[in-house]
């Protein structure tokens, strides 16, 4: 075995990350390792890597102990890594980015005929014929990419790790990278996948793990596997005990907004989409399918390529936020801690910022205001803080997102984006979120909501959009939109598409 | 053509287009007089900019340099007159107290994760102030190795004079490109101004680096306050105001990026020379204001800064393309 893990535990405040966990990579073998967010995939790898120190279990790298401290060190130990975002030096030229920290030299200067020899030799072994002399950034991603796993190859030689290196590839591209990494199985590398993309997983792996919730679910054969076991292990339920659920069907709704033809090279293809008045849209699917990105150029923080939005008054404005703000849309991100919450600002800045933003800065809310407007949503969102004064960062997520929602709701928005909105908050918040979302869409207003959790969708949704591979692939509604449609949905290829259609 | 080294090519087209049409103009520009004296004129210049390159090209800024060139002088006048060492043993201590200078400061910006320029803001209030300590009034150099240094030239042909700190600005250069262009030490200077973390991740020791760039700055400017000094004959604490921002001015002249990893040693020299051509032209002219000098050197700055956004914007155009074929 080349590298063997047993009971890896790695603890953050809060919350086990990785919880018992145990992995084998063998020599030559591509071995995937699966998961949605929070899963404990970039943990795990981060352990191995040397950027986290693990607070239990072992790490045989064959059959010795290692606990890298840094990445050089990894490195050095033998275990290369190659992330998603290209991490080589744009500024410098391939030859130097190939030969970093290990130039040939004579008279102690660099011997640069020497350097750009042994980094076009590096190249040709992989079939890449460039001029070493260019810059780096002056390359496709593809090629960027390729290089990159060409150094961790040459600096490692044991373990490669991938971390997502296909997700800003298109699909010849992905074929450019996978040759690559085919040869360095033959080589004799063990290596590691983690990908979104369950074609490629099935295409290029022998082996599949899945995390969920920082313990490993499975592992087996690639090819013992197909899509809907490997997404019911994925998404932590078994296709077969589908329950049934109330949905509420409350008949067609007024239409309210219209998207026609939206969409974005490379970002997610052209769809349709339309809104009625208090209706509650879910968008399903895994993580990168383009849920995300479909919020992003609804409300504008993207620009759509192609594609136009039109209200019962005529055509509306997307191509950014502040317009999308002026059309009364509203978006809560996935991300809090980045993109919704400004951390040092107290509870009712916090609330009242979209507020003042769309007034303008120069005409403040009265503090009054201010102060009446937070100590309503307190209340009204139960958010359990000390009083409105407090720091948002010190309240728990899911406080700091019932503050995030008050903020979009102070503005009293028509059509609302709630990106993952229960993510990483305990179940007595996630159902008051739930019903909230039930109380708002009884007011009127309309909702698109995206989440992991098929339960929690199918139980907020009129209506569910699955996406897949940056595309829309279906839509269910009534009887259809149940936890094993869905999934069959998000795993099937494109042929059962059209059936399922 | 590569986008790697056009601000190198257009500096250097921008260079001698000036030269030629203030050629055109005044024939004489052309002479080994004037080159001499543009070499002379702007050694200190030149040095303290080899440091501030290498300094940009790491992604940072020295702020204090000015100051440290007055320091210099007015220490080793100082020193000089109160005490018996020898020039070379002044030298020596200055050298060694302004690399020292340096590495502290590159120390505190890469422990406390501090921005430079505050670092070296603070630097430059420290360094001017000790300056002002040693004496507040311009103390004169007698000391006779001085007047041999001073009277130490090659005479052209063309009665052109090759100066001492003429040609130790032209080696600085050629050490400047030496380790910026053929070490592993600059290769990692690059690499910092790339991308800090991608650079961690390929194995610089970012605190190392950091530390020796400001020293190699603050080395440099200890060089080119013995120059200034040679060049005066005298040290002043008033001396060299705001030449942190000339060299800085020259560094992207001369086709660096300001915000680092890209740029040329050779570039800087560029920069400066031509920015000596202009005050050369000004003396020529006779009628012109001195502050033509800093109303063209804005213009030219402003010029290359467009430009290299320019440059960037083509190359992502570019790779947009490229993925367009693909």
């Amino acid at each position: 075995m080349l590298l063997s893990i047993r009971s890896l535990n790695k603890m953050f405040p809060g919350t086990r990350a990785l919880d018992g966990v145990d992995f084998d990579l063998q020599a030559g073998e591509v071995h995937a390792l699966l998961g949605e967010n929070g899963a404990g995939k970039s943990t795990l790898i981060k352990c191995l890597t040397g950027a986290y120190r693990r607070d239990g279990g072992t790490v045989l790298l064959e059959g010795t102990e290692i606990a890298p401290q840094s990445t050089v060190q990894a490195q050095d130990l033998g275990i290369g890594t190659v992330y998603q975002e290209v991490n080589l030096l744009p500024n410098l030229t391939v030859a130097q980015n190939l030969m970093f920290g290990r130039e040939p030299r004579r008279f102690g200067l660099i011997d640069n005929r020497a350097m750009r020899a042994q980094a076009r030799r590096m190249l040709q072994a992989y079939g890449l014929d460039l001029n070493v002399d260019r810059n780096l950034g002056s390359y496709s991603v593809a090629i960027q990419q390729i290089i990159a796993i060409a150094r961790a190859a040459a600096l490692s030689g044991k373990v490669l790790i991938l971390d997502e290196p296909t997700a800003s590839l298109d699909a010849q591209e992905v074929q450019l990278v996978f040759d690559v990494v085919r040869g360095l199985r033959e080589r004799g590398l063990g290596i590691i996948f983690v990908s979104h993309f369950l074609d490629q997983v099935f295409d290029l792996t022998d082996r599949v793990t899945v995390l969920r919730n920082g313990r490993k679910i499975v592992t087996e054969n690639t090819r013992d596997l197909n899509r809907v076991s490997l997404i019911g292990h994925m998404l932590g339920r078994e296709l077969e005990d589908a329950t049934s659920h109330d949905t509420i069907n409350r008949g067609p709704r007024p239409p309210m907004l219209r998207f026609e033809g939206i969409g974005s090279r490379g970002v997610i293809a052209p769809f349709d989409l339309a809104v009625g008045q208090g209706e509650v849209v879910g968008l399903a699917g895994l993580l990168g399918s383009g849920r995300t990105e479909t919020a992003e150029l609804l409300f504008g923080l993207r620009n759509a390529a192609t594609g136009s939005a039109r209200d019962q008054s005529g055509k509306i404005d997307i191509s950014n936020p502040r317009a999308g703000i002026r059309n009364g849309f509203g978006f809560a991100p996935e991300d809090r801690k980045t993109d919704g919450i400004v951390a040092d600002l107290s509870i009712r800045e916090n609330i009242t910022l979209g507020l003042q933003a769309r007034r303008g800065w120069a005409r403040p809310i009265p503090r009054d205001q201010q102060n009446r407007l937070a100590d309503d949503y307190i209340k009204r969102l139960d958010i359990r803080t000390t009083g409105r004064e407090k720091r948002i960062g010190e309240l728990s997520g899911g406080n700091q997102q019932k503050v995030v929602l008050a903020r979009w709701l102070a503005m009293n928005p028509r059509f609302l984006i709630l990106d993952e909105p229960t993510r990483g908050i305990d179940v007595g918040a996630h159902a008051e979120i739930v019903r909230l979302i039930h109380e708002l869409t009884d007011q009127g207003m309309s909702l698109l909501v995206i989440s992991s959790e098929i339960d929690e969708l199918i139980a907020v949704s009129d209506r569910v959009i699955v996406l897949r591979d940056r595309r829309h692939v279906a839509e269910l509604t009534g009887d259809l939109m149940n936890p094993d449609q869905i999934m069959k949905a998000i795993a099937a290829t494109d042929a059962q598409t059209k059936e399922l259609a | 053509m590569s986008t790697r080294a056009l601000p190198l090519y257009i500096t250097i087209g921008i260079f001698l287009l000036a030269y030629l049409l203030c050629w055109i103009q005044f024939p004489n520009m052309l002479s080994t007089r004037v080159i001499g004296n543009l070499l002379t004129d702007n050694a200190y210049l030149g040095i303290v900019a080899v440091g501030m390159t290498m300094v940009i090209l790491s992604g940072g800024i020295d702020l204090s340099v000015g100051a440290v060139i007055a320091f210099s002088g007015v220490f080793i006048a100082v020193l000089l007159r109160d005490t018996g060492l020898h020039p070379l043993i002044v030298f020596t201590l200055l050298l060694m107290l302004t690399t020292a200078f340096g590495a502290a400061m590159g120390f505190l910006i890469d422990r406390l994760a501090m921005p430079a320029f505050i670092v070296t803001l603070a630097g430059m209030f420290l360094a001017r102030g000790a300056a002002y300590m040693l004496s507040i009034e311009s103390v004169p150099i007698t000391h006779p190795f001085y007047q041999t240094l001073q009277g130490a030239y090659y005479l052209m042909p063309g009665k052109g004079r090759l100066t001492l700190i003429g040609v130790l600005m032209v080696l600085t250069f050629v050490a400047g490109m030496i380790v910026a262009h053929r070490t592993r030490f600059g290769t990692s200077v690059y690499a910092l101004g790339g991308g800090e973390t991608t650079a961690r991740l390929m194995g610089v020791r970012q605190g190392r680096t950091t530390i020796m760039v400001y020293a190699f700055s603050g080395l440099m400017a200890g060089m080119a306050g013995i120059v200034f000094s040679i060049y005066t004959g005298s040290g002043y604490s008033l001396a060299t105001v705001g030449t942190e921002l000339t060299a800085i001015a020259a560094v992207v002249i001369g086709g660096t990026l300001l915000t680092g990893g890209a740029g040329y040693m050779f570039g800087t020299l560029i920069g400066v020379l031509t920015m000596g051509l202009i005050q050369t032209y000004i003396v020529f002219d006779g009628t012109l204001s001195s502050w033509w000098t800093k109303i063209v050197i804005g213009i030219l700055l402003l010029a290359f800064i467009l430009l290299q956004k320019g440059l960037l914007r083509l190359s992502q155009m570019r790779m947009a393309q490229q993925r367009g074929q693909a």
